[in-house]
């Protein structure tokens, strides 16, 4: 490229390509909040269920997060857009993404969150016990809270994970990143540069998420110490 | 069954906590098996014995954090095994004071104390902070209020974790070798605010092998091993002649340790 002449109205093409694409920045953001949300909702009540609620309890979650972490998220996606979009209602494409991945995240942040439980030590839950509190509030006011910061590391991976997961709401027509790069492809039949500007943008979301990620994870024993 | 009747001197001591017959199994394992005591009201009892002779178990099991398998414990006139749904209330009249002190290590000193009386007894945050405070005087914390429970000492956690018992105003205090997680040197500060609990009147059941401070407080002693208790009676009877081959043995063997304090911090081993 160095040196040529084409150079301004090269740069000019990848600005209005960016301009393009980043529109669908918002769709991408919102569909990673709704998905990480459901998955969140879903996911601490069972990880709290595995972890307390006894053997019954322990195999109903082990199933569903079997079951939600086998299932490719496409699937899913396909499942509730074309399955139920026919039969039943009609499912748009951004809810159907955001339903799909959030089931598929429950799977993941079930076991996230399970494991910042189990890393919570027994003394906490007697200590708990012992002020008279039941179980619930015991786990609600004292347990959570630090299994929950315990568990921050992980789950912000997890949310990397749903940022790059969302591209799969480009087959079903919700214009996101990806399917607005799709878009000037069409447009101006260039396979490389668009795909390339985006793949520059999900890293610049990415890569600060996974560092800070990793930063929380090495500090992580810091949080939990003390007795 | 209760293996001891007799009528305490005039009458003028109430039993709060009669332990009944207590078993508790883990499998096949017999950790307490058939354990029976009184314990007076304004009084310290203290019980000793080797490791892994149930003694940390029974505790658990007079306040229900472990419900026996057999047997029960009266709080007063109420049979905690019968309590139903009550079994929290009535649990909260036990304040519990761990070997790791269990501190909630996301919340300051004085929410940890604050805590106990905001959720339980659902009292308002203002009066919370004013029952946790006199409690933090009452074990020479109040100046650490602020400060999170990594900030702090072995002995400050564990007078914290005593100021947290206190606060829910219980009826008897459990101890749970309270300072055998301690470095030698921090174990007076809680001894000492123990000792002032005892003065106090404050109804304590302590299992320890602090044998000065059995000595300073207790009114009763119980020597167990292997689940079952051995020989019970004052002080003046452990140190002076205690019957049991066994008992015999293990006394010895403390106050060999006690020649060398430092020999004494067996369970520091790293722990949290």
């Amino acid at each position: 490229m160095t040196g040529t002449p084409h150079l301004p109205p090269f740069f000019d093409t990848i600005l209005s390509h960016l301009a393009f694409i980043i529109e669908g920045l918002p769709v991408t953001l919102s569909l990673t909040v709704y998905g990480m949300s459901l998955g969140f909702l879903l996911g601490l009540p069972m990880a709290i269920l595995r972890v307390y609620g006894g053997a019954n309890g322990r195999l109903f979650v082990v199933s569903y997060e079997r079951v939600m972490r086998s299932v490719p998220p496409l699937v899913l996606i396909f499942v509730f857009y074309f399955g139920i979009h026919t039969s039943v209602f009609d499912v748009p494409g951004f809810l159907a993404v955001a339903l799909a991945l959030g089931l598929c995240s429950s799977g993941y942040q079930s076991q996230i969150f399970r494991g910042a439980l189990e890393s919570i030590g027994s003394g906490q839950m007697d200590a708990a016990r012992s002020l008279g509190m039941g179980r619930l509030q015991a786990i609600r006011f004292i347990v959570a809270p630090q299994a929950l910061r315990f568990a921050l590391p992980s789950w912000a991976n997890e949310l990397a994970t749903m940022i790059k997961d969302t591209s799969l709401a480009f087959v079903v027509g919700v214009a996101e990143l990806m399917r607005r790069t799709d878009y000037v492809r069409a447009a101006t039949y260039d396979p490389l540069i668009p795909f390339l500007l985006v793949a520059g943008i999900y890293f610049a979301i990415v890569f600060p998420i996974t560092r800070i990620a990793g930063t929380w994870g090495r500090e992580k024993k810091r949080l939990v110490v003390g007795g | 069954m209760g293996t001891r009747e007799e009528t305490t001197g005039g009458g003028r001591l109430t039993k709060v906590v009669s332990v009944r017959d207590v078993w508790k199994f883990y499998g096949k394992v017999e950790v307490v098996k058939g354990v029976s005591f009184d314990v007076d009201e304004g009084t310290t009892t203290v019980i000793f014995g080797p490791s892994g002779a149930g003694k940390s178990t029974l505790l658990r099991c007079i306040n229900m954090l472990h419900i026996p398998d057999r047997g029960t414990v009266f709080l007063r006139d109420i049979d905690l095994m019968k309590a139903g749904h009550k079994l929290n209330y009535y649990r909260s009249k036990f304040g519990m004071v761990f070997q790791h002190f269990n501190l909630f290590n996301h919340m300051t000193v004085l929410e940890n104390v604050m805590i106990g009386p905001k959720v339980v007894k659902r009292i308002s945050s203002d009066e919370a902070r004013l029952t946790a405070t006199k409690a933090l005087r009452e074990v020479r914390m109040e100046d650490w209020s602020k400060h999170y429970p990594s900030q702090l000492s072995g002995g400050q956690k564990q007078r914290v974790g005593i100021a947290r018992a206190l606060a829910m105003d219980p009826e008897v205090l459990l101890f749970d070798e309270p300072t055998s997680a301690l470095d030698p040197e921090l174990i007076g500060e809680v001894l000492q605010t123990m000792l002032d609990l005892a003065k106090e009147k404050k109804t304590m059941i302590c299992v320890t092998h602090e044998m000065g401070f059995a000595k300073a407080v207790s009114s009763e002693m119980i020597f167990m091993d292997e689940g079952v208790i051995v020989e019970t009676g004052s002080p003046e009877h452990f140190f002076t002649n205690p019957t049991n081959e066994r008992t015999k043995r293990f006394l010895g063997r403390l106050t060999e340790l006690y020649g060398r304090h430092e020999n004494k911090n067996e369970a520091v081993a790293g722990k949290k």
